[in-house]
């Protein structure tokens, strides 16, 4: 029976949400979905969201997931916050390469460069 | 662990009908498990799990509406060279040509309709059979 517990990590320093998953697998749709609602309810929180989201503990991510960040970056846009993607490992990077969603998202090697860029 | 791992036949095909997430995880996880004593390396094992879950997740979303009352029909044959997986769900089918291309611009904000195409950049060959609800994918080991 699946958890009801958060899938995430959130901490907050410097007026910037960083996030971490729970998860070392973000396949599953349902999964997906509940990461999807408690990031959405973060950005509803905040005026101006600024999120970093660390992928450092992901070693699998579906196309749902990769959606779920669409959406997420839509609705931060939306707001005129800012979304950054740090600590992705090359194999998942290469998701994000073959979608050019590299080119959609700002993504940095750490999560030193990833605060750096926030303006 | 599979006798013909280190013999160039293709291993007897093995057969999973998944009726929830758990039938498909325990499914996914066995394959993966078998293709690793097979010794396939972890970049063959990242693509094969990927691939695995796009066709999945298409074949319960899309295919069979969700699980309930319809099942997933999951097969692997896993050999020296090459991994060959069929998945068919019970839809309707579909035509894989009708898929917008995600990369476009006018595509790239739309947060679905990506999982074909990671099936065919992991992969070394997709196609789709029958109306377009059995989906096969064959990883050929390079080298």
């Amino acid at each position: 029976m699946a958890s009801t517990a958060s899938r995430l990590r959130v901490t907050e320093k410097d007026d910037i949400t960083r996030i971490e998953f729970v998860d070392r697998n973000i396949l599953d749709e349902a999964n997906i979905q509940r990461i999807g609602e408690e990031i959405s309810e973060i950005v509803d929180a905040q005026s101006h969201p600024k999120l970093l989201i660390n992928f450092s503990n992901v070693d699998h991510l579906s196309s749902a997931a990769l959606g779920t960040l669409i959406t997420i970056n839509n609705k931060i846009r939306s707001k005129d916050g800012q979304m950054r993607l740090v600590n992705i490992d090359p194999q998942i990077y290469e998701v994000f390469v073959i979608t050019k969603l590299n080119k959609l998202f700002q993504i940095h090697d750490t999560i030193e460069d990833g605060v750096a860029s926030f303006t | 662990m599979l006798d013909n791992c280190n013999s160039n036949e293709v291993s007897e095909k093995r057969c999973y009908r998944c009726a929830s997430r758990e039938d498909v995880e325990l499914a996914q996880n066995t394959i993966i498990e078998t293709i690793t004593e097979c010794g396939y390396d972890q970049p063959a094992c990242f693509a094969i799990r990927l691939a695995l879950e796009e066709a999945v997740n298409n074949a319960v979303k899309h295919g069979n509406r969700g699980y309930a009352d319809k099942t997933v029909a999951l097969s692997c044959q896993i050999g020296k060279s090459q991994v060959v997986i069929d998945v068919e769900d019970e839809g309707a089918g579909f035509d894989p040509a009708s898929v917008p291309d995600p990369t476009r611009t006018e595509n790239v904000e739309i947060p679905a309709g990506r999982g074909i195409m990671l099936m065919r950049a992991f992969m070394t060959d997709v196609e789709f059979l029958e109306v377009g609800n059995h989906v096969r994918m064959t990883y050929k080991r390079s080298g």
